[in-house]
C-alpha cells in the first residue's frame, strides 16, 4: 500500500479506452468521482467519498494542499495578519478537532498546518494530482461527466477521463470584483484590490483609501491605522461592528448558545444592540454612519479594532466614492480627499471557467448558480459544488457535511435508484433555497447562509435520503 | 447541530501520551490506548505499548484528565474524556485505532462519534449498565456504595487481577490506581447511550469469562452492539494487559487488525 509519505501520484488505472464526441480517446475511469480543488472543502470530499467506499480523483492546480488558505499558492487572497473570525469550534471539521491548545481564533499558518495534517491523517494526498488544472467539464450519457485537464500553466497534452461523479470545490475567494467608478483609469494613484494585498508593508508610510467594510476591508483598515500616515474607510451603509470577545467568551460561542436555548431572531437582535450599546456605544459619535439594517441581516463583521482605531483618529470614516480624479477621489458628500494608494476589500466572485454556466442553472450568465442546499444540481444529479457558501461562522464544518451528503447521495444512486430519483425531484424542487433571515440583496450576500438554518436544512436532506 | 457543544467547548489540559514506535515505519495504523477509570497510561506502559512497537505498530497510551500524568480534572465528564481521546487520536500522524479497556472503551465509543477510527477495539468494556452495577454491588460493597454518593469508586485488587498474577505485582498495581471525576462515574449509570460511530470502523469487543468487573452477559451485550461476538480469554482477571499473561489478548487484537478482511490495507 502507498504511505502517506511519499507524495505519489494517483495511477489511473485506465480500464477502456472510448472515443470522445470529438474523436480524442476518453480514459474510462468507472466510479471514480472527480474531486476539483484540494482546498479546504475539496479535502474534506476526498476524506468523506474515500470513506463511503469511493475512488477518487482529486485535481489541484497548485503544488499543494489547503487551496486559498496556502498563501504560497497564486490565487490565495490571504495577507500575513489573516486571523480567522470565527473561533475554533466553529470552524474545524467536526470529526477532526484543532488542537485544543491552539488560541481560539487561529493564524492562516496555523490553518494550513491543519489542512496538512488532514491531508496526512486520512492519507488523502494519494488521491491529488497536484499541478493539474481541470479545463473543462462536460455532461456524457447516464449522468457521467467527461473532465479534461491539463498541467498548469497550459503546457503539455490535455487528457479526458470519464467520471461518474464530480464534485466542484473550486472556491470563490479568488476572482476579484471591482466595483466600477468613474475616473478610475485616469487616477494617478496606485490601486490595488485586497486579492494582491499580502503584508502592511505594501501601506508603510502612505496616504491609504480602503473601499469596502467587509471583513477584509476592515482588516486592512486596522493595518492601515497602524502602518499607514493616514487611512480613511469608505463603506457604502453604516455596519455592525462585532466585537470578537462578550462576556469573557468568544462572541459566536456566546451566540450558539442563545441558538441552543431557542432564543428567537427578533430577542437575539435586541440582547446584540443592547450589548453592543453598552460596551462600545453609540457609533455615529465617531462620525460612522448609522446602520441602515438590524443585526444579522448583513454578513457579520468580526472586528474589535476598528472601532477603536476609529477612536483614536487613526481611521477617517467616509462615505461611497463619487469619482475619482487623477490626484484626488471625489466623496460622495462632495469632500476631496488625496490618497496615494486605494485598495479595494471589495469581495469576490464565483468562476466556474471550465463548466457551462447552464449547467449550473445560471441562465442570464450573471455567475450566480441556483442550487439546492447551494450544492445541489437540479438535473445533475452526480455533480455537486461544495463550499460556495458565505456562512455567519465557519465554513468547514457546512463543507464537510456537504461532502458527506453528496456521498450519501450517490451510495443511495447505486443502492435504491427510486429512492435517488425521489430525492432529485426535491433538489429541483427546492433549487434557490435560502437558508438564512432577511439579508440585503447584493453580490455580497448571494450565498448568505445562516450556520444553524443551514446545518439544519442539511440534516434535513440526510435523513431524508435515508429514511424514504 | 452541536450548538451546546459549540457554544461550550472542553477546557484544555495538558495530557499525558505515553508512547512506544517502531523502529522501520510499516505504514501500519497507529493504536491509541485508552485505559478505564483510575488506571493512567502506565497501565498500558507495564507490558502491551513494547510488545505492540515490536510488532511493527506505533503504541500510544493517553492518560484520561485527572489521571495518571495528566492534569487533574475533578469535575470531568465522559465528554472530556471523550474530547481527549479525539484530541490526541487528531495529534497522530495517521489514522488511529482506538483500543479502550473497562469504562474506557465507553470512552472510545463516545470519541468514535466524533472521530472516524479506523478500527476499534473495546477490552472488558464497562457499559454501565445496571447489571455490571449490580455484579459490582455484590462483589465490592465497600468500594461501590461510596462512589454512589460522589467518592472514587474503589476496586479490589482481586477483581482486576487473576490469581495467577504475584501478590507483590497486584499490590504494586493497585497502588497507583487513581479515580475518576466523580460525574464521570455517575455518568457511567445516567448517561447517554454514545452516538452512532462515524466512518463505519470495524469494532473488535473481547474480554475475560472470569471477569469479576465486567459479566459475561454485559460483555456479550457489547459485542452484539457492533455485529459481532467477544473474543474470551479465561482465567484472567480485569486488567487484562496487566494480568500474568497479558500477551495473549494484545496479540489476538494485532492478529486481527492485520487479518480483517474489511480493512485488508492494514497489513
Amino acid at each position: 500500500m502507498p504511505t502517506s509519505t511519499e507524495p505519489g501520484r494517483p495511477d489511473p488505472q485506465t480500464n477502456t479506452l472510448s472515443p470522445g464526441h470529438d474523436g480524442r480517446p476518453v480514459s474510462d475511469r468507472g466510479d471514480t468521482v472527480c474531486v476539483i480543488g484540494a482546498g479546504a472543502s475539496g479535502l474534506t470530499a476526498v476524506k468523506n467519498l474515500t470513506e463511503h467506499g469511493f475512488g477518487v480523483d482529486c485535481y489541484e492546480r497548485e503544488t499543494g494542499v489547503g487551496g486559498a488558505w496556502n498563501w504560497r499558492h497564486d490565487r490565495s487572497p490571504v495577507y500575513a495578519s489573516t486571523h480567522l473570525i470565527s473561533s475554533r469550534p466553529f470552524t474545524q471539521f467536526p470529526d477532526f478537532p484543532m488542537p485544543d491548545h491552539w488560541p481560539d481564533y487561529p493564524h492562516h499558518r496555523q490553518l494550513l498546518s491543519y489542512f496538512e495534517r488532514y491531508a496526512d491523517h486520512f492519507d488523502l494526498r494519494r488521491h491529488i494530482w497536484f499541478g493539474t488544472e481541470v479545463v473543462r467539464v462536460e455532461p456524457v450519457d447516464d449522468d457521467r461527466w467527461d473532465v479534461t485537464t491539463r498541467s498548469t500553466g497550459g503546457y503539455g497534452p490535455e487528457r479526458t477521463s470519464r467520471y461518474a461523479a464530480v464534485v466542484v470545490a473550486n472556491g470563490h475567494n479568488w476572482s476579484p470584483k471591482l466595483p466600477r467608478y468613474e475616473g478610475l483609469e485616469q487616477f494617478r494613484g496606485e490601486v490595488m484590490h485586497a486579492s494582491s494585498y499580502k503584508d502592511s508593508a505594501q501601506l508603510r508610510g502612505k496616504r491609504v483609501l480602503v473601499v469596502g467594510a467587509g471583513n477584509t476591508g476592515c482588516d486592512i483598515a486596522v493595518e492601515a491605522a497602524q502602518q499607514a500616515s493616514r487611512c480613511w474607510h469608505s463603506t457604502r451603509r453604516g455596519y455592525w461592528y462585532a466585537p470578537k470577545y462578550v462576556f469573557g467568551r468568544p462572541a459566536d460561542q456566546v451566540n450558539d448558545l442563545l441558538l441552543a436555548l431557542r432564543v428567537p431572531l427578533r430577542v437575539r437582535q435586541w440582547l446584540y444592540h443592547r450589548t453592543l450599546r453598552l460596551t462600545v456605544g453609540d457609533l455615529t459619535r465617531f462620525g460612522l454612519p448609522k446602520p441602515d439594517h438590524r443585526v444579522y441581516e448583513t454578513h457579520l463583521i468580526a472586528n474589535s479594532l476598528l472601532v477603536y482605531h476609529v477612536g483614536h483618529g487613526a481611521i477617517t470614516p467616509v462615505p461611497d466614492i463619487e469619482r475619482l480624479h487623477p490626484h484626488s477621489v471625489e466623496l460622495t458628500d462632495g469632500r476631496q480627499i488625496d490618497p496615494e494608494l486605494v485598495v479595494f476589500a471589495t469581495g469576490y466572485l464565483p468562476r466556474f471557467e471550465f463548466l457551462d454556466g447552464k449547467i449550473l442553472g445560471d441562465d442570464e450568465g450573471v455567475g450566480r448558480p441556483r442550487l439546492w442546499l447551494n450544492a445541489l444540481v437540479p438535473d445533475h444529479p452526480t455533480l455537486a459544488v461544495t463550499g460556495l457558501l458565505q456562512p455567519d461562522s465557519g465554513i468547514f464544518p457546512l463543507a464537510h457535511w456537504q461532502a458527506v451528503l453528496f456521498a450519501r447521495l450517490l451510495q443511495t444512486r447505486a443502492s435504491a435508484p427510486q429512492r435517488a430519483a425521489a430525492f432529485a425531484a426535491r433538489v429541483r424542487a427546492g433549487a434557490g433555497e435560502r437558508y438564512s433571515g432577511q439579508v440585503k440583496d447584493s453580490t455580497r450576500h448571494w450565498f448568505e447562509v445562516g450556520h444553524a438554518d443551514y446545518l439544519r436544512a442539511l440534516e434535513r436532506a440526510l435523513r431524508e435520503l435515508e429514511s424514504k | 447541530m452541536r450548538s451546546w457543544e459549540w457554544a461550550r467547548p472542553v477546557r484544555p489540559v495538558r495530557r499525558e501520551v505515553l508512547s512506544a514506535v517502531p523502529e522501520l515505519e510499516e505504514g501500519r495504523p497507529p493504536l491509541l490506548f485508552v485505559p478505564g477509570f483510575g488506571h493512567g497510561a502506565w497501565a498500558y506502559a507495564e507490558h502491551w505499548l513494547g510488545h505492540v512497537a515490536a510488532r511493527g505498530f506505533g503504541a500510544h497510551a493517553v492518560s484520561l484528565r485527572g489521571h495518571g500524568g495528566s492534569d487533574p480534572a475533578p469535575e470531568a465528564t465522559l465528554r472530556a474524556y471523550a474530547h481527549d481521546v479525539v484530541q490526541v487520536a487528531a495529534s497522530l500522524p495517521r489514522q488511529a485505532v482506538l483500543v479502550g479497556h473497562g469504562a474506557g472503551a465507553l470512552v472510545v465509543a463516545h470519541a468514535l462519534a466524533r472521530y472516524p477510527a479506523r478500527a476499534a477495539v473495546l477490552v472488558a468494556p464497562v457499559w454501565g449498565d445496571w447489571v455490571t452495577f449490580g455484579a459490582a454491588l455484590r462483589r465490592n460493597p465497600f468500594g461501590t456504595v461510596p462512589a454512589v454518593f460522589g467518592a472514587g469508586l474503589r476496586l479490589h485488587r482481586r477483581q482486576l487481577f487473576s490469581r495467577e498474577l504475584p501478590d507483590a505485582d497486584a499490590q504494586r498495581h493497585a497502588a497507583r490506581l487513581g479515580r475518576a471525576g466523580r460525574r464521570a462515574q455517575w455518568q457511567l449509570l445516567t448517561g447517554a447511550d454514545p452516538e452512532p460511530a462515524v466512518g463505519d470502523p470495524p469494532v473488535l469487543v473481547l474480554g475475560s469469562p472470569d471477569d469479576r468487573v465486567v459479566p459475561a452477559a454485559a460483555l456479550t451485550r457489547a459485542a452484539r452492539r457492533y455485529g459481532s461476538a467477544p473474543l474470551l480469554f479465561p482465567g484472567m482477571g480485569h486488567d487484562l494487559m496487566l494480568d500474568a499473561r497479558w500477551r495473549e489478548p494484545i496479540d489476538a487484537i494485532l492478529d486481527w487488525l492485520v487479518k480483517d478482511p474489511a480493512r485488508d490495507d492494514l497489513g
